[in-house]
């Protein structure tokens, strides 16, 4: 600090407490109304305080067998599918990405710029601007409430290439030449050396793409018709469509809750790698 | 840069980019040609037969009074989310860095809702808003002023904007807080021994530093209230009330899969893989010329 001014100190913690306090209200009403009974909560204005049927909604949205107005699907699946399809991105993009990285920086073959310019390219366009087309081929390959379908077409972009290109320009030489010189071959150098001393980059790079691929909307709404490959996102829009009155709002907040905690977690107990993907994949 | 050591194979860069390039050849390329292709022919009702008509699909587009408000609903969008997310989050992050103790706490406490999905984010807003049962609206109709978002354009507009800013303030706060962390203490105190109070120093020390990352947000923000605020619309209003709050990729989305106007959804397509580039090319040339004093 610069200089003594408590009224700065006190002012700055005021605002700051203001600011947690907003950000949080949202997720804390969230949380209230899931404790709360249907009935309860139609009551405006519902109560402040948690009530007492926290266990029977987390249940009920569980498995399904709620009341609501809107789709009863049951919520268990739709967090399975969530789970798989975010790891099923995160590993699949970070996979692809190491091995095309590796090409582009430690080889030197014919079109190699071509190649990383059509990869360039792809940063450019998220999967909004051109879902029509995109969803006609996931169509055409019968790809359509699959996994596969829901997961490959968000695999296609280059931000994680782009990361592991970066960082493997700042890997010594020397590690490549003393690796030559113990006899080893292009890819146990990739296995033993390279992905090792990646390990930092491919943390971050999990956190931040664990949480794209949980949170993904847009795709999956279009990519899926059946209700046993909804992911939860999209099974919480479907809850409110029956319309104001209809809608179980306590299942509701129960399933967000639920669809909150996963990336939540991730983003609180990996903090620092968060932090670093988030910083390294915007740059 | 390139380096300076290599290894040697005609095969083996290949079989390594093979996986990368099928999946961004397959879903990227081949379906962005064909927005660019579609946008240029019309398809009849029952989708038997295509025609070219070179483009007039655009033509119709930019003569569609209802393209045109959703272009300046979007703009409005965006520049309310981006302006209101970064002041707030400039805010926050100025007084974190000042705090000495509990500075991680507030941290932690902050960024979290950046794991939130959009379209979740969106689910709050409106059950905290909702006419019928939101403790907010409650509120607000106690203080005397009537809120509903189903029927108000304008309070529509400000539900998904504050959902839209809530979510983003996480992102550009880590963003602030390690530019400002970065600036060195040593001009902070030249400054502070010349006299100058801490509003002082912000404005002509601090502001001005920090330029190259409020621009960066400024064009990520952007970015975000374009293209990932689809969810955060499609939950909270669905574009709604009329078209109050359709922006331009909630137009792309209703006019090819609920409206089935494939040339029209591929003419937009295009205009929004359009603005992308410029928005992309903006930032580039300005992030490596660093906006700077």
């Amino acid at each position: 600090m610069i200089e003594r001014r408590p009224a700065l100190t006190v002012l700055s913690h005021l605002v700051l407490v203001l600011g947690v306090l907003i950000v949080a209200f949202p997720i804390y009403l969230t949380f209230i109304a899931s404790t709360h009974t249907a009935q309860d909560i139609v009551q405006a204005p519902m109560s402040l305080w948690p009530g007492g049927h926290a266990l029977d909604n987390y249940w009920a949205a569980l498995t399904g067998t709620g009341e609501g107005g809107g789709s009863n699907a049951p919520v268990g699946r739709m967090m399975l599918v969530s789970l798989v399809c975010a790891l099923v991105i995160t590993v699949g993009k970070i996979t692809i990405s190491l091995l095309s990285a590796f090409a582009v920086v430690y080889f030197r073959f014919p079109l190699r710029g071509l190649c990383f310019w059509a990869i360039f390219v792809t940063l450019m366009l998220p999967v909004e601007v051109r879902i029509g087309p995109t969803y006609q081929v996931v169509a055409d390959l019968g790809l359509l409430n699959t996994y596969a379908g829901l997961t490959v077409p968000l695999i296609a972009s280059a931000t994680a290439t782009f990361l592991f290109r970066q960082f493997f320009l700042t890997v010594p030489d020397e590690l490549v030449e003393a690796s030559r010189i113990d006899g080893a071959g292009p890819m146990r150098f990739f296995i033993d050396t390279l992905v090792p001393l990646s390990a930092t980059s491919i943390a971050a790079l999990f956190v931040i793409q664990f949480i794209y691929g949980w949170n993904q909307y847009l795709w999956p709404l279009l990519a899926t018709t059946s209700e046993d490959m909804y992911p939860v996102v999209i099974g919480i829009k479907r809850m409110i469509a029956g319309g104001d009155a209809a809608v179980g709002w306590n299942l509701v907040m129960a399933t967000a809750i639920l669809a909150m905690l996963p990336p939540a977690l991730v983003v609180i107990l990996m903090q620092k790698w968060f932090v670093k993907g988030l910083v390294d994949t915007e740059k | 840069m390139e380096k300076r050591v290599r290894f040697r194979s005609t095969w083996l860069p290949w079989l390594l980019l093979a996986p990368q390039l099928a999946v961004i050849g397959t879903f990227f390329f081949w379906p962005a040609s064909q927005a660019v292709l579609q946008s240029v022919q019309q398809q009849d009702a029952f989708g038997l037969s295509t025609e070219w008509v070179g483009l007039a699909n655009f033509q119709r587009l930019f003569a569609d009074p209802l393209y045109v408000e959703s272009f300046t609903t979007t703009a409005l969008f965006s520049a309310l989310v981006a302006v209101a997310g970064i002041s707030i989050s400039l805010l926050l992050a100025q007084f974190a860095d000042r705090v000495v103790r509990g500075a991680m706490v507030y941290k932690t406490l902050l960024i979290w809702p950046y794991a939130v999905a959009p379209a979740v984010a969106g689910v709050l807003w409106t059950f905290m808003f909702s006419p019928g049962v939101g403790v907010v609206a409650w509120g607000l109709r106690e203080l005397g002023w009537d809120w509903n978002h189903l029927l108000n354009g304008r309070q529509a507009m400000a539900l998904i904007v504050m959902a839209a800013v809530w979510k983003q303030i996480s992102y550009n706060f880590l963003f602030f807080l390690a530019g400002l962390q970065s600036i060195p203490k040593s001009l902070i105190e030249a400054a502070a021994i010349d006299g100058a109070g801490p509003w002082r120093r912000f404005w002509t020390i601090q502001f001005p530093l920090l330029s190259p990352t409020t621009f960066f947000l400024l064009v990520i923000n952007v970015v975000y209230a374009f293209f990932d605020t689809f969810a955060i619309v499609d939950a909270a209003t669905q574009g709604g009330p009329g078209k109050d709050t359709a922006i331009l990729v909630y137009k792309v989305y209703y006019d090819g899969f609920k409206a089935l106007d494939s040339g029209g959804s591929a003419a937009q397509s295009v205009v929004l893989m359009v603005i992308v580039i410029a928005l992309t090319v903006v930032q580039f040339r300005y992030v490596e010329r660093r906006v700077n004093y």
